[in-house]
Parts: C-alpha cells; sequence; structure tokens
C-alpha cells in the first residue's frame, strides 16, 4: 500500500503514465479531503448506477398502471414505498426510470454546450480584434434572451420531445462558457509559454488546442458541473410546461405537473420527483464546489 | 549575421496614445558574438529581442539575418536559427505539461526525427539527466525550470539565442550556475547570444558588447574592455555604472 | 536596553506530512540601527520579519523563547495590543508598491490613515503627511498627495510607502526587499532616503534581502540566514573575512564587472549546514 503511494506521489516519475496517474492521484487526494463534494460526488455517482439500472431495480411497470386496485396510494404502502399516482403507476419505479432521462440530459447538454463554448470563447480570446468582436457579440445576443423563454421558442418551433428538449437548451447554455473560456484566454494568451511555442512555429490552431483549451477546460468543467443544477430544472420546467419529455414517460418535471391537480389531497404524487430534482441538483452543485476548490488555479496557493 | 537598422516599434492601443517602445534602435551581432543590452524597466530592451523574433511589431526600420529581411510573420524556418528564453522560468513553462511534452512539442511542430534520443540529449545538456524527463514545472526549482527553457529553445538547434534577462527571477548561487550553462553551451555550439539585462556585471560577464538604452533609443554602445575601463561617453551609462557598485555613504547628502 | 530582542524563534506551517519548521531557531538583538538580513528564496528571512510584527500568516505558527520589543512581550499579544504598535511604533515597507497601495483611495488619505487611527486627525494630519511626502523627497507632495496609486511610478510608490510607514514615527522598521522591484538608479535614491531618516530619528531598521552586496553597503550588521537558520552574523565591514562558507561562496558567485572568472565558482550546497 505505501508502495503504491510512494510510486502515485513520486516526485520524479519514471514514466509519462506515472507522471499523469500521479497528478490525477493528487488531484484525488485534495478531492477526498472535502466532505462535502465527496458527499455530491456520491450523489451523482448513484444516479448514473440508478440509471443504468433503472430496469431492474423498478418493482413496476413505470408506463402501466392498475387503474383498478392501485391508484393514489400513498407512501409506505406495502410493495408501492412513494406512493403511486392518478393511473395507479409507481411512483419509484416511475422515479428511477426518470433517473434516465435526466441523466440523458445532462450528458447531452454538457456533450454539446461544452465544446461549443470552449471553442468560441477561446477562439475570440485567442485571436482578439474583429474574430473577438463578431463571436462575442453573437454570445450577448444569446446570453440576452432569458433562458426558458429562449428553450421554449425553440421547443415551440421544433415541435415538443424530450430531444428537442435537449437541443433547445444547450442552444441557450453555451454563452457563459464561452464568455468563461475567453476570460480566462486573455490571460493565458500573453503568458511566456504561448509565446514560446509561437516562437516554435505552431499555429493558431494547435496552440489554441493543445495549450488554451486545456488551461480552460478545468473553470470550465467547474461551470459546467455548478450548472447542471439549472439545466435539469429547465429541463424540468419544460416538461412541466408540457413541452419537454410527452406522456406516459416518467420525467421528473413532468410527473411534477401531473402531480400538481391533486396537489392538496394526494400531495406525494408531485413531491416525490420534487423531492428527487432536489437532491440530484443539490449533488451536482456541491460537486461543482468541491471541483472548483481542487481544479479551479486561482483558488490554490 | 543579425542586424537592426532603425528598428522602431510602436504599440497602437485603443483610445489611448500609442507607445513609442523602440525609437530608432540599431545595432549589428557577428556570427560566434555574444551582444549584451542594458537598460532599466521601460527602456524597450526586452520590446527589441520580441521584435526580432516578430512577437512585437516592427513599425519601421529593418531586422536583416544574413543580409536577408526577416518576413513577417516569420517563417517556421526562421525559427529553426533564432530561439528565445524568457525572464521568468515560472511563466515561461506550461504549468499542465511535463518537461518531456514541453520538449516533444517544438520537434513535433518542426518535424524533427529521432525525437527520443534528442530529447535525452538536450536534458543532459543542460545538466538535468533523463530523470527530470517526466516532471511538471512545480516540481522544478527556478533554476532547474530556467534549464529546461534552455534545453527547449535549444532542442531546435539554432544559430542564434536570444536571452531576455534568463537570471533576473533566480537566486544568486543559481544565477552562476544558469550563467555557466549558457557560457559553456556558446563555447561548444558557436551560438550567437543577443542577452538583455539590467545588470551591469551580468552583462559584463556573458558579453563581448553592449548597447545601452534609455526611454527605447540607444544610449551608447561599449565593448567590454571600454566597460571595465570606466570609459562611458554618457552621463547615464556613468550613473548605471555607479549603482552597480552598491550603495555608497560618503556622497549622501550631509 | 536593546529595541528588539528575539530569542529562538521558530515558524512553522503544517503539511501533508506534519509540520514543516521554515524558521528554526533564530536569535538576534537589534538597537538603534541597520541591521540586514540576506538569504535566498526559502532561507526564512521574510517570515522572520512578519513574525516580528505579529502577521505570520495562517496556518502558519511562530513561537519563540523572548520576542520582545522595547521591554513589551510580543508573544501571544492580544489584536487590541497589536493595532497600538503596529504603524505607531513598528512597520514594515514590503517588496512591491503596486500591491501595497491601496489603488481606490488617494495617496494623500492612505498616508493620513496611520495617523488617524492613532489618534491625529484634521490639518494636523494633513500637515503631517505633507512634511512625510516632502521627507522622502518627493518634489511637489501637494500633487502626489491627492493622486491615485497608479499615477506614480514604482520609484514614487515606494517613496509613499515608505512615507506611509514613517508618518507616525516608529521605533522599528522592518524592510522587505523595499528596493528589489525598483530600478537600479532609483533603488540607490530610496535608499538614501531610508538611510538619512533612520539616522535623523534614530530608528532602529531590519533590512531584508536576496542581495548580499546591496545589504553589506548599506547595514551596520548583517545576519546571513539558510534552511530558517542564521549561519553567520558579521559586521557588514568585515564581510570580505566571513567565514561561512555559505556567505562566501554568495560572494563568490556574483559576476563582477571587472572580474574575468570562467566558469564562475558556484555554491556547493553542504547538507551540514541546515543542521
Amino acid at each position: 500500500m505505501t508502495m503504491t503511494r510512494d510510486w502515485l506521489l513520486s516526485e520524479r516519475p519514471a514514466s509519462r503514465r506515472q507522471a499523469r496517474i500521479g497528478q490525477i492521484y493528487r488531484t484525488w487526494l485534495a478531492f477526498r479531503g472535502n466532505g462535502l463534494a465527496l458527499f455530491g460526488a456520491c450523489i451523482v455517482l448513484a444516479l448514473v448506477v440508478v440509471a443504468i439500472l433503472a430496469p431492474w431495480l423498478a418493482p413496476h411497470d413505470p408506463l402501466i398502471g392498475d387503474l383498478n386496485h392501485t391508484r393514489l396510494l400513498p407512501p409506505l404502502t406495502e410493495g408501492y414505498w412513494l406512493g403511486t399516482d392518478e393511473q395507479g403507476r409507481d411512483i419509484l419505479s416511475r422515479l428511477l426510470h426518470g433517473a434516465r432521462i435526466t441523466l440523458a440530459v445532462v450528458a447531452l447538454v454538457a456533450v454539446i454546450a461544452t465544446p461549443v463554448g470552449l471553442l468560441v470563447g477561446t477562439t475570440a480570446g485567442y485571436f482578439g480584434g474583429w474574430v473577438d468582436t463578431v463571436l462575442m457579440r453573437i454570445t450577448d445576443i444569446v446570453l440576452a434572451f432569458p433562458k426558458l423563454i429562449l428553450a421554449l421558442a425553440f421547443v415551440a418551433a421544433l415541435g415538443p420531445g424530450i430531444e428537442n428538449a435537449i437541443i433547445a437548451i444547450s442552444i441557450t447554455a453555451w454563452p457563459p462558457y464561452a464568455r468563461l473560456a475567453r476570460a480566462e484566454t486573455l490571460t493565458i494568451r500573453n503568458s511566456d509559454f504561448i509565446a514560446a511555442t509561437k516562437l516554435q512555429g505552431a499555429s493558431s490552431a494547435r496552440i489554441i488546442w493543445k495549450h488554451v483549451v486545456p488551461l480552460c477546460l478545468s473553470s470550465v468543467i467547474v461551470r459546467v458541473t455548478l450548472d447542471m443544477a439549472g439545466i435539469i430544472l429547465t429541463a424540468a420546467g419544460l416538461g412541466f410546461l408540457g413541452l419537454g419529455a410527452q406522456p406516459p414517460q416518467p420525467e421528473w418535471g413532468a410527473m411534477i405537473a401531473g402531480g400538481r391537480n391533486f396537489l392538496v389531497d394526494y400531495w406525494w404524487v408531485a413531491t416525490m420527483p420534487g423531492l428527487a430534482i432536489f437532491t440530484v441538483s443539490l449533488g451536482f452543485n456541491l460537486l461543482g464546489d468541491g471541483l472548483r476548490d481542487v481544479l479551479d488555479p486561482r483558488g490554490r496557493k | 549575421m543579425l542586424k537592426i537598422d532603425g528598428l522602431e516599434v510602436t504599440f497602437s492601443r485603443a483610445g489611448a496614445d500609442p507607445v513609442r517602445a523602440v525609437r530608432g534602435v540599431s545595432f549589428e551581432v557577428a556570427q560566434g558574438e555574444s551582444y549584451g543590452i542594458v537598460g532599466e524597466s521601460g527602456s524597450g530592451k526586452s520590446t527589441v529581442l520580441r521584435a526580432i523574433c516578430g512577437l512585437a511589431p516592427t513599425t519601421g526600420g529593418q531586422i536583416t539575418l544574413e543580409g536577408t529581411p526577416l518576413p513577417a510573420p516569420r517563417s517556421p524556418a526562421f525559427y529553426r536559427r533564432v530561439q528565445m528564453v524568457f525572464q521568468d522560468p515560472y511563466a515561461s513553462l506550461h504549468p499542465r505539461h511535463t518537461v518531456d511534452t514541453v520538449l516533444s512539442e517544438p520537434l513535433a511542430i518542426q518535424g524533427f526525427e529521432r525525437r527520443e534520443a534528442r530529447i535525452e540529449a538536450a536534458l543532459t545538456d543542460v545538466g538535468l539527466g533523463p530523470d527530470f524527463r517526466f516532471r511538471y514545472p512545480h516540481q522544478l526549482s527556478g533554476g532547474q525550470r530556467q534549464r529546461v527553457a534552455v534545453a527547449r529553445a535549444l532542442i531546435l538547434e539554432p544559430q542564434i539565442l536570444l536571452l531576455d534577462e534568463p537570471t533576473s527571477a533566480l537566486d544568486a548561487s543559481i544565477q552562476a550556475e544558469v550563467l555557466n550553462l549558457l557560457d559553456r553551451l556558446r563555447a561548444e555550439r558557436g551560438l550567437t547570444y543577443v542577452m538583455v539585462s539590467h545588470d551591469l556585471a551580468v552583462i559584463s560577464h556573458m558579453c563581448e558588447r553592449l548597447l545601452v538604452m534609455q526611454h527605447g533609443q540607444a544610449v551608447e554602445e561599449l565593448s567590454r574592455e571600454a566597460l571595465r575601463a570606466r570609459a562611458a561617453s554618457t552621463d547615464y551609462t556613468r550613473r548605471l555604472l555607479k549603482a552597480s557598485v552598491g550603495y555608497t555613504r560618503e556622497d549622501a547628502p550631509a | 536596553m536593546n529595541l528588539l530582542d528575539v530569542e529562538d524563534l521558530r515558524i512553522s506551517f503544517p503539511t501533508r506530512n506534519g509540520p514543516t519548521e521554515v524558521v528554526r531557531g533564530v536569535s538576534f538583538s537589534l538597537g538603534r540601527e541597520r541591521l540586514g538580513i540576506v538569504g535566498e528564496s526559502g532561507s526564512g528571512k521574510s517570515q522572520t520579519g512578519r513574525a516580528i510584527l505579529g502577521l505570520t500568516p495562517p496556518p502558519g505558527e511562530a513561537r519563540a523563547a523572548r520576542l520582545s520589543f522595547d521591554g513589551i512581550d510580543l508573544r501571544g499579544l492580544a489584536p487590541r495590543d497589536w493595532r497600538g504598535l503596529r504603524g505607531k511604533r513598528m512597520s514594515m515597507v514590503m517588496q512591491d508598491p503596486k500591491f501595497s497601495l491601496n489603488p481606490v483611495m488617494p495617496v494623500g488619505q492612505q498616508v493620513m490613515e496611520g495617523l488617524r487611527t492613532h489618534g491625529t486627525r484634521g490639518t494636523a494630519a494633513r500637515k503631517a503627511a505633507l512634511d512625510m511626502l516632502e521627507a522622502v523627497q518627493i518634489r511637489d507632495p501637494e500633487r502626489v498627495f491627492r493622486a491615485y496609486p497608479h499615477e506614480l511610478s514604482g520609484g514614487m510608490g515606494q517613496r509613499v510607502m515608505i512615507a506611509m510607514m514613517l508618518v507616525c514615527q516608529p521605533d522599528l522598521l522592518i524592510a522587505d526587499e523595499p528596493t528589489s522591484a525598483l530600478d537600479v538608479t532609483i533603488q540607490i535614491e530610496v535608499l538614501r532616503i531610508l538611510d538619512r531618516l533612520v539616522g535623523e530619528r534614530g530608528m532602529g531598521l531590519i533590512f531584508i534581502s536576496h542581495d548580499l552586496r546591496l545589504v553589506s553597503s548599506f547595514c551596520d550588521r548583517v545576519l546571513v540566514m539558510y534552511a530558517g537558520r542564521v549561519v553567520e552574523e558579521l559586521r557588514a565591514a568585515d564581510l570580505a573575512a566571513a567565514k561561512h562558507p555559505y556567505t562566501q561562496g554568495l560572494l563568490n558567485c556574483l559576476p563582477q564587472i571587472d572580474g574575468d572568472r570562467r566558469p564562475l565558482p558556484t555554491l556547493a550546497r553542504d547538507a551540514g549546514w541546515a543542521e
């Protein structure tokens, strides 16, 4: 055990692999010291596990309920621990399957919006001049629209559905990342190590991709993680308004919308998906805070 | 070999007066020579170096390398002949790149063969050894970082090395080591140096001829012998010479 | 009586592998004189200076067998008592004026701030501040008084810093690399101002620097620090007769305008020096 540890923390790594793994291990050590962040990471990890294993974990069918016997059962009923909804469907099973939709939204938005934001921001920041002006004005225009309203407009144009909701959210999500990446790039582009790379004859694309992006990446990742809570809420909001996931898909926002009609008498129908959204959002926020402490070079000494 | 003729560098800023950082500076550096530029902050001495390698805009005058005017932007072939070492070894290495990445990057860009052997040789040349190959900058001391920066500049086998205050961020004992290293490399490889410093002693140790600069202008050119004989013809150089001795109490106002 | 007595000063910082001592048993005393502390980066010279003012940055911890200033025991002093001492009786000039002056406050206000917290107000404070700016050889004190820090050059900023620190006429001034960020010609002017003020007012001065040559030409006595310890203490005039190999090495490794030693002698560090 101590040997592995020494190997990982060695100040004189003997191979490319050892250097990289050692660096990851050091980051992990710093991250591990933050209890709340670790808790957040556990929640996010649990979401992933639940999403993957949903068909096996769910005790009932999430889409078809028994309208005759199991309508609106309260929580802690045997076999239906979180109760059932107005169509007799088990809420727990729907939540478990809904995790898949939530995870898909989060992952796809991250995969679409992050690279777009990074690319726009680093390009604008690195070249400056008119490139910067054009790209950042476009960014400003997108930023000027309220997120949910713009997403609503896109969904209205593209038609309701979870895929279109993801596209709509991605389109509205990248501008903050572009701004952040641009600000980071502005501080990096005049540094000596970029000048040294220019002096080796490196092309602008190479400098941006290999030297600027890796340095912007960590702060953007932190920002994306912190935004995940908001993205989940936007997706849920679209679902709630009937523009995201369509019935009978067990999307958490849509589930709240469904439960709203009888909130007073059957509180659990809307509360349970609400708690799920709350927990996952909290998890992402805690994780993001922890990542910021570890990854953000400004926070570190 | 390298000829600078009436060099002007003007930085124009939006909404402000343009700054004339270098105003009509001329000098010539022979093959194998070590040429020094001395001046205080704001004298434009570093800007001259940056203009030579294309990092600062040449707004007037001409820079020629072996009789050929340099194209703007500089060609990749130029960078095989001219390289630069920066002042601050803490800022001139990418914080997330290992020494290995730092050294293999120029080889990849310029399409060199036998990269592994070249990296090992470069590290040995600057007195670090292959042991240091996979370390990150934060695992190195200031002196070791500057050695890596020298290795990065020399790995492309340039003929001219531009040195921008290469030791001013280092402790005195480390400075001696780096100066010795630069001295040895020049002797071994017949390199041509253009070295910028605020420290007359360092320039006198390293350079055969030197140019004193103030406010973007050349004040005077001296040989090392003239410097040692204190044969300065301008007031400013004499003041620099006096200040380099340290504090003198005798002439304190009573 | 000595102005300052330091005995067995130890400063430690916690790290992942337990506490590390950056200053390990430093002792010296200071009268109304110029004392130089010389060392390379990491020798603990700056931390020593900060500890005297009780400014060891947390989580660092400073302990000493004796740390007394003009008869006052500085160990475990309450924040209230520190406020009465700092600025008024002991002050510190830092390396870079750019980071030590408040960028959004006119210089004059900042100079007067020290006076105000110690009870001088109104026109009296204004007069004292202007006098002080004049004393640090600022030609147009009225203009500088109203200026913001970014409107001043580096040398001017450092003079303002010195004025700020001396306006309350402290008995002890700690100057941590006060001229390292300045050009050589300005450096000498600033030192001249410090020298005159120390001489006129009978202050004690601790001058912390990496530059052995500069310190020895400026101070009366020099402490040479290495790895958190004082390896040698000597009169500045006797520097050429330094006994410790580290001091000798530091002196030798500097290039000289006249010398042509090739290669320059380098310091062969001996593990024994740190013991």
